[in-house]
Protein backbone atom coordinates (compact mmCIF):
# COMPACT_ATOMS: atom_id res chain seq x y z
CA UNK A 1 0.00 0.00 0.00
CA UNK A 2 1.31 3.33 -1.06
CA UNK A 3 0.05 5.91 0.89
CA UNK A 4 2.13 9.35 -0.13
CA UNK A 5 2.09 11.05 -3.68
CA UNK A 6 5.82 11.77 -5.15
CA UNK A 7 8.61 9.43 -5.73
CA UNK A 8 8.62 5.99 -2.99
CA UNK A 9 12.38 5.00 -2.87
CA UNK A 10 13.39 6.57 0.66
CA UNK A 11 17.46 6.13 1.30
CA UNK A 12 17.99 5.78 5.18
CA UNK A 13 21.33 6.73 5.57
CA UNK A 14 23.37 4.72 7.95
CA UNK A 15 26.35 6.25 9.27
CA UNK A 16 26.88 3.62 11.97
CA UNK A 17 25.17 6.01 14.77
CA UNK A 18 23.15 3.38 16.47
CA UNK A 19 20.16 1.40 15.68
CA UNK A 20 18.40 2.31 12.88
CA UNK A 21 15.69 -1.15 12.93
CA UNK A 22 12.97 1.32 14.49
CA UNK A 23 12.81 4.37 11.95
CA UNK A 24 13.04 1.71 9.21
CA UNK A 25 10.15 -0.20 10.69
CA UNK A 26 7.94 3.02 10.99
CA UNK A 27 8.83 4.31 7.60
CA UNK A 28 7.21 0.71 6.52
CA UNK A 29 4.01 0.49 8.91
CA UNK A 30 3.33 3.58 7.01
CA UNK A 31 3.56 1.90 3.55
CA UNK A 32 7.20 3.10 2.31
CA UNK A 33 7.99 -0.70 0.97
CA UNK A 34 10.73 0.79 -0.90
CA UNK A 35 12.94 1.81 1.89
CA UNK A 36 16.93 1.43 1.09
CA UNK A 37 19.19 1.56 4.33
CA UNK A 38 22.64 2.78 2.56
CA UNK A 39 25.96 3.99 2.73
CA UNK A 40 26.23 4.82 -1.13
CA UNK A 41 26.25 8.71 -2.42
CA UNK A 42 24.98 6.91 -5.51
CA UNK A 43 21.69 5.56 -3.74
CA UNK A 44 21.30 9.20 -1.86
CA UNK A 45 21.36 10.80 -5.05
CA UNK A 46 19.06 8.46 -6.86
CA UNK A 47 16.00 8.45 -4.12
CA UNK A 48 13.21 9.85 -3.91
CA UNK A 49 13.40 10.95 -0.43
CA UNK A 50 16.41 10.86 2.05
CA UNK A 51 16.02 10.26 5.59
CA UNK A 52 19.08 10.97 8.33
CA UNK A 53 18.45 8.99 11.41
CA UNK A 54 21.10 8.96 14.16
CA UNK A 55 21.74 8.92 18.13
CA UNK A 56 25.21 8.86 19.75
CA UNK A 57 27.54 11.52 19.17
CA UNK A 58 28.37 14.22 16.76
CA UNK A 59 31.69 12.38 15.53
CA UNK A 60 29.98 10.08 13.99
CA UNK A 61 28.33 12.42 11.55
CA UNK A 62 32.42 12.58 10.57
CA UNK A 63 31.49 9.75 8.41
CA UNK A 64 29.28 11.38 6.08
CA UNK A 65 32.24 13.75 4.82
CA UNK A 66 34.33 10.25 4.70
CA UNK A 67 31.52 8.67 2.15
CA UNK A 68 31.06 11.90 -0.23
CA UNK A 69 27.33 11.56 1.47
CA UNK A 70 27.98 15.17 2.56
CA UNK A 71 28.37 16.10 -1.49
CA UNK A 72 25.74 13.83 -2.12
CA UNK A 73 23.03 14.93 -0.01
CA UNK A 74 24.16 18.97 -0.68
CA UNK A 75 22.92 17.90 -4.65
CA UNK A 76 20.03 15.81 -4.11
CA UNK A 77 18.80 18.51 -1.77
CA UNK A 78 19.60 21.52 -4.25
CA UNK A 79 17.58 19.65 -6.86
CA UNK A 80 14.20 19.89 -4.53
CA UNK A 81 14.80 15.74 -3.03
CA UNK A 82 12.60 16.26 0.66
CA UNK A 83 15.22 15.57 3.24
CA UNK A 84 14.65 14.87 7.26
CA UNK A 85 17.03 14.37 9.54
CA UNK A 86 16.58 12.78 12.93
CA UNK A 87 17.85 13.66 16.19
CA UNK A 88 21.60 14.18 15.44
CA UNK A 89 20.65 13.87 11.94
CA UNK A 90 19.04 17.01 12.57
CA UNK A 91 22.09 18.49 14.05
CA UNK A 92 24.15 17.89 11.26
CA UNK A 93 21.83 20.32 9.32
CA UNK A 94 23.20 22.72 11.25
CA UNK A 95 27.22 24.28 11.01
CA UNK A 96 28.19 22.38 13.93
CA UNK A 97 28.45 21.13 17.56
CA UNK A 98 30.21 21.96 20.67
CA UNK A 99 30.22 18.10 20.93
CA UNK A 100 32.93 17.88 18.09
CA UNK A 101 34.11 20.97 17.32
CA UNK A 102 36.42 19.34 14.51
CA UNK A 103 33.70 17.59 12.87
CA UNK A 104 31.38 20.05 10.68
CA UNK A 105 27.76 19.62 9.44
CA UNK A 106 26.36 20.79 6.09
CA UNK A 107 25.66 24.34 7.36
CA UNK A 108 22.16 24.33 5.68
CA UNK A 109 20.74 26.19 9.00
CA UNK A 110 22.98 28.73 10.53
CA UNK A 111 24.10 28.69 14.04
CA UNK A 112 25.61 25.70 16.32
CA UNK A 113 24.34 23.18 18.24
CA UNK A 114 25.34 23.15 22.56
CA UNK A 115 24.98 21.16 25.32
CA UNK A 116 22.02 22.15 28.07
CA UNK A 117 23.16 24.35 30.34
CA UNK A 118 24.16 22.24 33.61
CA UNK A 119 22.27 25.33 35.73
CA UNK A 120 19.14 26.95 34.32
CA UNK A 121 17.45 30.25 36.60
CA UNK A 122 19.05 29.32 39.38
CA UNK A 123 17.96 25.64 39.16
CA UNK A 124 20.64 22.48 38.57
CA UNK A 125 19.15 21.27 35.09
CA UNK A 126 19.47 16.80 34.34
CA UNK A 127 21.29 16.01 31.33
CA UNK A 128 20.43 14.11 29.06
CA UNK A 129 17.06 15.66 28.49
CA UNK A 130 14.61 12.52 28.34
CA UNK A 131 11.32 12.28 28.00
CA UNK A 132 7.91 13.67 26.90
CA UNK A 133 7.93 16.94 25.89
CA UNK A 134 5.69 19.21 24.26
CA UNK A 135 5.84 21.31 20.78
CA UNK A 136 5.05 25.00 20.91
CA UNK A 137 5.16 27.64 18.59
CA UNK A 138 4.17 25.42 15.96
CA UNK A 139 4.43 27.50 12.68
CA UNK A 140 1.22 27.20 10.61
CA UNK A 141 2.93 26.71 7.06
CA UNK A 142 5.57 23.93 8.30
CA UNK A 143 4.57 20.82 5.78
CA UNK A 144 6.57 18.50 8.25
CA UNK A 145 3.78 19.40 10.77
CA UNK A 146 1.06 19.85 8.96
CA UNK A 147 -1.90 18.48 11.74
CA UNK A 148 0.32 18.85 14.63
CA UNK A 149 -1.31 20.36 17.42
CA UNK A 150 1.31 22.94 19.82
CA UNK A 151 1.08 20.94 22.78
CA UNK A 152 1.46 17.44 21.08
CA UNK A 153 4.22 15.49 23.01
CA UNK A 154 7.43 13.90 21.37
CA UNK A 155 9.73 11.30 23.07
CA UNK A 156 13.32 13.07 23.29
CA UNK A 157 16.75 11.31 24.39
CA UNK A 158 19.83 14.17 23.64
CA UNK A 159 22.27 16.29 25.38
CA UNK A 160 23.27 18.88 22.70
CA UNK A 161 20.35 20.99 21.29
CA UNK A 162 20.01 23.31 18.20
CA UNK A 163 18.78 26.84 18.96
CA UNK A 164 15.65 28.60 17.84
CA UNK A 165 16.12 30.22 14.28
CA UNK A 166 13.63 31.53 11.87
CA UNK A 167 13.92 28.43 10.30
CA UNK A 168 12.67 26.61 13.21
CA UNK A 169 9.44 24.96 12.76
CA UNK A 170 8.55 24.04 16.40
CA UNK A 171 10.24 24.99 19.67
CA UNK A 172 10.60 22.81 23.28
CA UNK A 173 11.21 24.06 26.70
CA UNK A 174 14.04 22.72 28.66
CA UNK A 175 16.51 24.81 29.96
CA UNK A 176 15.23 27.59 27.54
CA UNK A 177 13.73 27.34 24.30
CA UNK A 178 15.44 24.83 21.55
CA UNK A 179 14.33 23.42 18.04
CA UNK A 180 12.04 20.99 18.03
CA UNK A 181 11.55 20.88 14.38
CA UNK A 182 13.30 22.67 11.38
CA UNK A 183 12.48 23.54 8.30
CA UNK A 184 13.02 25.36 4.82
CA UNK A 185 11.90 24.14 1.50
CA UNK A 186 12.78 20.97 0.98
CA UNK A 187 15.06 20.34 4.23
CA UNK A 188 13.41 19.29 7.82
CA UNK A 189 14.53 18.05 10.62
CA UNK A 190 13.43 16.73 14.09
CA UNK A 191 15.29 16.63 17.83
CA UNK A 192 12.99 14.47 18.84
CA UNK A 193 12.25 10.91 17.84
CA UNK A 194 9.11 10.83 15.49
CA UNK A 195 9.43 6.73 14.92
CA UNK A 196 9.09 6.68 18.82
CA UNK A 197 6.45 9.31 19.70
CA UNK A 198 3.30 7.51 19.18
CA UNK A 199 0.58 9.17 17.07
CA UNK A 200 2.16 12.59 16.63
CA UNK A 201 5.72 10.94 15.55
CA UNK A 202 3.44 8.80 13.19
CA UNK A 203 1.52 11.75 11.83
CA UNK A 204 5.40 13.43 11.28
CA UNK A 205 6.40 10.78 9.50
CA UNK A 206 3.65 10.52 7.28
CA UNK A 207 3.60 14.01 5.90
CA UNK A 208 6.88 13.70 5.30
CA UNK A 209 6.04 10.54 3.28
CA UNK A 210 3.11 12.42 1.51
CA UNK A 211 5.76 15.55 0.05
CA UNK B 1 7.31 20.89 29.54
CA UNK B 2 8.82 18.00 30.24
CA UNK B 3 6.88 15.47 31.84
CA UNK B 4 7.39 12.37 34.65
CA UNK B 5 6.90 9.02 32.95
CA UNK B 6 4.76 5.98 33.41
CA UNK B 7 6.55 2.70 32.40
CA UNK B 8 4.61 -0.59 32.15
CA UNK B 9 6.86 -3.31 32.78
CA UNK B 10 6.27 -7.25 31.61
CA UNK B 11 7.89 -9.82 33.26
CA UNK B 12 8.12 -13.03 30.50
CA UNK B 13 8.70 -16.04 31.31
CA UNK B 14 8.97 -18.81 27.82
CA UNK B 15 7.22 -16.44 25.57
CA UNK B 16 4.01 -15.09 27.91
CA UNK B 17 3.41 -12.30 29.96
CA UNK B 18 3.34 -14.07 34.15
CA UNK B 19 2.77 -12.23 37.25
CA UNK B 20 4.25 -13.29 40.44
CA UNK B 21 4.03 -12.03 44.21
CA UNK B 22 6.86 -12.03 45.91
CA UNK B 23 8.40 -14.33 43.76
CA UNK B 24 5.43 -17.04 44.24
CA UNK B 25 2.10 -17.68 42.40
CA UNK B 26 3.23 -17.28 39.00
CA UNK B 27 0.05 -16.94 36.82
CA UNK B 28 -0.34 -16.69 33.16
CA UNK B 29 -1.29 -12.53 32.41
CA UNK B 30 -1.17 -13.10 28.51
CA UNK B 31 0.53 -12.47 25.50
CA UNK B 32 3.59 -9.65 25.50
CA UNK B 33 2.68 -8.66 21.79
CA UNK B 34 -0.72 -7.83 23.09
CA UNK B 35 -0.62 -6.52 26.29
CA UNK B 36 2.21 -4.34 25.09
CA UNK B 37 -0.02 -2.36 22.58
CA UNK B 38 -2.74 -2.34 24.85
CA UNK B 39 -0.62 -0.42 27.57
CA UNK B 40 0.63 1.95 25.00
CA UNK B 41 -2.87 2.79 23.49
CA UNK B 42 -4.05 3.22 26.85
CA UNK B 43 -1.17 5.86 27.42
CA UNK B 44 2.03 4.01 28.97
CA UNK B 45 4.71 6.11 28.06
CA UNK B 46 7.13 3.12 27.68
CA UNK B 47 7.23 -0.28 27.52
CA UNK B 48 9.71 -2.58 29.41
CA UNK B 49 9.92 -6.06 29.02
CA UNK B 50 11.93 -8.33 31.72
CA UNK B 51 12.73 -11.68 30.37
CA UNK B 52 12.54 -14.14 33.17
CA UNK B 53 13.91 -17.14 31.58
CA UNK B 54 16.97 -18.22 32.26
CA UNK B 55 17.42 -21.11 29.81
CA UNK B 56 19.83 -20.98 27.08
CA UNK B 57 16.35 -22.38 24.73
CA UNK B 58 14.36 -19.47 26.28
CA UNK B 59 16.87 -16.60 24.33
CA UNK B 60 15.54 -17.97 21.42
CA UNK B 61 11.87 -17.56 22.47
CA UNK B 62 12.86 -14.06 23.60
CA UNK B 63 14.38 -12.29 20.29
CA UNK B 64 11.23 -13.70 18.31
CA UNK B 65 8.86 -12.12 21.40
CA UNK B 66 10.71 -9.09 20.89
CA UNK B 67 10.31 -9.05 17.60
CA UNK B 68 6.94 -9.40 17.40
CA UNK B 69 6.36 -6.90 20.46
CA UNK B 70 8.26 -4.19 18.74
CA UNK B 71 6.74 -4.84 15.00
CA UNK B 72 4.07 -2.26 15.86
CA UNK B 73 5.04 -0.36 18.94
CA UNK B 74 6.19 3.15 18.13
CA UNK B 75 6.81 4.16 22.07
CA UNK B 76 10.66 3.39 23.80
CA UNK B 77 10.79 -0.18 24.54
CA UNK B 78 13.18 -1.52 26.58
CA UNK B 79 14.31 -5.42 26.71
CA UNK B 80 16.04 -6.80 29.58
CA UNK B 81 17.37 -9.80 31.31
CA UNK B 82 19.85 -12.21 30.64
CA UNK B 83 22.16 -9.73 28.60
CA UNK B 84 25.69 -10.75 29.15
CA UNK B 85 27.37 -9.02 26.43
CA UNK B 86 27.34 -6.79 23.77
CA UNK B 87 26.64 -9.12 21.15
CA UNK B 88 23.67 -10.23 23.47
CA UNK B 89 22.45 -6.62 23.48
CA UNK B 90 23.01 -6.48 19.05
CA UNK B 91 20.20 -9.13 19.12
CA UNK B 92 17.51 -7.50 21.40
CA UNK B 93 18.53 -4.14 19.27
CA UNK B 94 18.64 -5.52 16.14
CA UNK B 95 14.85 -7.75 17.21
CA UNK B 96 13.12 -4.13 17.72
CA UNK B 97 14.57 -3.18 20.73
CA UNK B 98 15.43 1.14 21.65
CA UNK B 99 16.85 0.21 25.21
CA UNK B 100 18.51 -2.36 27.07
CA UNK B 101 18.26 -3.25 30.65
CA UNK B 102 21.43 -4.76 32.36
CA UNK B 103 21.84 -5.30 35.87
CA UNK B 104 23.84 -9.01 37.02
CA UNK B 105 26.46 -8.35 33.96
CA UNK B 106 27.10 -4.68 34.54
CA UNK B 107 28.12 -5.78 38.18
CA UNK B 108 30.15 -8.23 37.10
CA UNK B 109 31.51 -6.56 33.95
CA UNK B 110 31.38 -2.70 34.17
CA UNK B 111 32.56 -2.47 31.17
CA UNK B 112 29.89 -3.86 29.37
CA UNK B 113 27.80 -0.17 30.12
CA UNK B 114 30.65 1.20 27.78
CA UNK B 115 30.91 -1.29 25.68
CA UNK B 116 26.82 -1.23 24.72
CA UNK B 117 27.30 2.38 24.87
CA UNK B 118 29.72 3.12 22.27
CA UNK B 119 27.88 0.61 19.29
CA UNK B 120 24.46 2.22 20.35
CA UNK B 121 24.51 5.35 22.15
CA UNK B 122 24.21 5.67 26.05
CA UNK B 123 20.66 6.34 26.05
CA UNK B 124 20.60 2.46 24.81
CA UNK B 125 22.01 1.54 28.96
CA UNK B 126 19.96 0.96 31.40
CA UNK B 127 21.82 -0.33 34.47
CA UNK B 128 19.30 -1.64 37.00
CA UNK B 129 20.18 -1.54 40.55
CA UNK B 130 17.84 -4.36 42.64
CA UNK B 131 18.35 -2.33 46.25
CA UNK B 132 17.73 -3.29 49.83
CA UNK B 133 18.67 -1.12 52.53
CA UNK B 134 21.11 -1.94 55.13
CA UNK B 135 21.24 -1.70 59.25
CA UNK B 136 21.41 2.25 58.80
CA UNK B 137 18.63 2.29 56.18
CA UNK B 138 19.10 4.05 52.93
CA UNK B 139 23.12 4.96 53.41
CA UNK B 140 23.86 1.96 53.32
CA UNK B 141 21.83 0.30 51.10
CA UNK B 142 23.39 -2.36 48.66
CA UNK B 143 23.10 -3.68 45.54
CA UNK B 144 22.02 -6.91 45.12
CA UNK B 145 22.50 -9.66 42.02
CA UNK B 146 21.21 -12.73 40.68
CA UNK B 147 17.24 -11.63 40.81
CA UNK B 148 17.74 -10.27 44.33
CA UNK B 149 19.26 -13.42 45.74
CA UNK B 150 22.37 -12.38 45.82
CA UNK B 151 24.32 -9.47 47.90
CA UNK B 152 27.09 -7.98 46.66
CA UNK B 153 28.43 -5.70 49.34
CA UNK B 154 28.15 -2.93 46.79
CA UNK B 155 26.90 0.52 48.12
CA UNK B 156 23.70 1.96 45.57
CA UNK B 157 24.58 5.33 45.42
CA UNK B 158 28.15 4.43 44.68
CA UNK B 159 27.59 1.83 41.99
CA UNK B 160 24.79 4.39 40.03
CA UNK B 161 27.39 7.00 40.20
CA UNK B 162 30.08 4.93 38.75
CA UNK B 163 26.93 3.42 36.66
CA UNK B 164 26.58 7.06 34.82
CA UNK B 165 30.70 7.81 34.63
CA UNK B 166 30.69 4.31 32.42
CA UNK B 167 27.89 5.84 30.34
CA UNK B 168 24.99 4.86 31.28
CA UNK B 169 21.84 6.74 30.09
CA UNK B 170 19.38 5.94 32.63
CA UNK B 171 19.55 4.10 36.00
CA UNK B 172 16.28 1.88 36.46
CA UNK B 173 16.25 1.02 40.54
CA UNK B 174 14.13 -1.39 42.30
CA UNK B 175 13.71 -1.60 45.88
CA UNK B 176 13.21 -5.01 47.14
CA UNK B 177 11.75 -4.22 50.38
CA UNK B 178 8.92 -2.48 48.50
CA UNK B 179 8.84 -4.88 45.29
CA UNK B 180 5.48 -6.41 45.41
CA UNK B 181 4.28 -5.42 48.32
CA UNK B 182 1.90 -2.63 46.70
CA UNK B 183 2.18 -0.06 49.81
CA UNK B 184 4.30 2.26 47.53
CA UNK B 185 7.77 3.47 46.47
CA UNK B 186 11.02 3.73 48.39
CA UNK B 187 10.78 7.73 47.88
CA UNK B 188 13.78 8.00 49.91
CA UNK B 189 16.22 5.37 48.28
CA UNK B 190 14.91 7.11 45.20
CA UNK B 191 15.87 10.51 45.85
CA UNK B 192 19.32 9.77 47.04
CA UNK B 193 20.02 7.73 43.59
CA UNK B 194 18.16 10.92 41.81
CA UNK B 195 20.17 13.67 43.66
CA UNK B 196 23.40 11.96 43.47
CA UNK B 197 22.96 11.00 39.49
CA UNK B 198 22.60 13.51 36.59
CA UNK B 199 20.95 10.46 34.40
CA UNK B 200 17.37 9.59 35.25
CA UNK B 201 16.04 7.31 37.66
CA UNK B 202 13.06 5.14 37.35
CA UNK B 203 11.55 4.03 40.24
CA UNK B 204 10.36 0.65 40.48
CA UNK B 205 9.38 -1.76 43.54
CA UNK B 206 5.95 -1.16 45.55
CA UNK B 207 3.44 0.88 43.13
CA UNK B 208 -0.11 0.34 44.35
CA UNK B 209 -2.04 3.09 43.60
CA UNK B 210 -1.89 6.22 41.63
CA UNK B 211 -0.78 8.30 44.55
CA UNK B 212 2.22 6.24 44.90
CA UNK B 213 3.08 7.21 41.59
CA UNK B 214 3.01 10.92 42.42
CA UNK B 215 5.08 11.01 45.58
CA UNK B 216 8.04 9.19 44.41
CA UNK B 217 7.68 11.70 41.38
CA UNK B 218 7.47 14.42 43.77
CA UNK B 219 9.42 13.03 47.09
CA UNK B 220 11.60 10.38 45.73
CA UNK B 221 12.33 13.06 42.63
CA UNK B 222 12.33 10.09 40.05
CA UNK B 223 11.95 10.80 36.36
CA UNK B 224 9.86 7.94 35.77
CA UNK B 225 8.25 5.27 37.31
CA UNK B 226 7.67 1.52 36.74
CA UNK B 227 5.00 -0.78 37.38
CA UNK B 228 3.66 -4.27 36.62
CA UNK B 229 1.34 -6.38 38.75
CA UNK B 230 -1.37 -3.22 39.49
CA UNK B 231 -1.47 -3.15 35.36
CA UNK B 232 -2.30 -6.39 34.41
CA UNK B 233 -6.01 -8.05 34.81
CA UNK B 234 -7.49 -4.66 34.49
CA UNK B 235 -7.18 -3.67 37.74
CA UNK B 236 -6.02 -0.02 36.86
CA UNK B 237 -4.95 1.72 33.19
CA UNK B 238 -2.14 3.99 32.35
CA UNK B 239 -4.62 6.82 31.42
CA UNK B 240 -6.63 6.63 34.69
CA UNK B 241 -3.91 6.28 36.70
CA UNK B 242 -1.92 9.55 34.64
CA UNK B 243 -4.86 11.51 35.22
CA UNK B 244 -5.02 11.27 38.92
CA UNK B 245 -1.32 11.74 39.02
CA UNK B 246 -1.58 14.73 37.04
CA UNK B 247 -4.59 15.67 39.15
CA UNK B 248 -1.66 15.51 41.94
CA UNK B 249 -0.02 18.03 40.46
CA UNK B 250 2.79 16.25 38.26
CA UNK B 251 3.13 16.92 34.85
CA UNK B 252 2.11 14.09 32.54
CA UNK B 253 1.53 13.36 29.07
CA UNK B 254 -1.95 12.88 28.55
CA UNK B 255 -3.94 12.39 25.49
CA UNK B 256 -5.37 15.18 23.79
Amino acid sequence: MVVYGGGNVIAVIDYKAGNLTSVVKALRFLGADDVVVTQSHEDVLKADKIVLPGVGHFQATQLLEDLRLTQATREAVAKGTPFLGICVGLQWLYEGSTEAPGTAGLGHFAGQCERFPAVYEGEELKSPHVGWNSLEEVRADSRLLRGVKPGSFVYYTHSWRAPVSADTAASTLYGGAFTGAVERGNVMGVQFHPEKSAETGLKVLNNFLEL
Amino acid sequence: MLTKRVIACLDVRGGRVVKGIQFVDIVDAGDPAELAHRHAAAGADEIVLLDITATHEGRGTLIDTVRRTAEKLFVPFTVGGGIRSAEDAEAVFTAGADKVSINSSAIARPELIGEIGSSFGAQAVIVAIDARRGPNGVSDAEVYVSGGRKPTGRNVVEWAREAEQRGAGEILLTSMDTDGMRNGFDCELTRAVSEAVQIPVIASGGAGSAAHFAEVFKLGKADAALAASIFHFGVTDSRALKAEVAAAGVAMRLPC
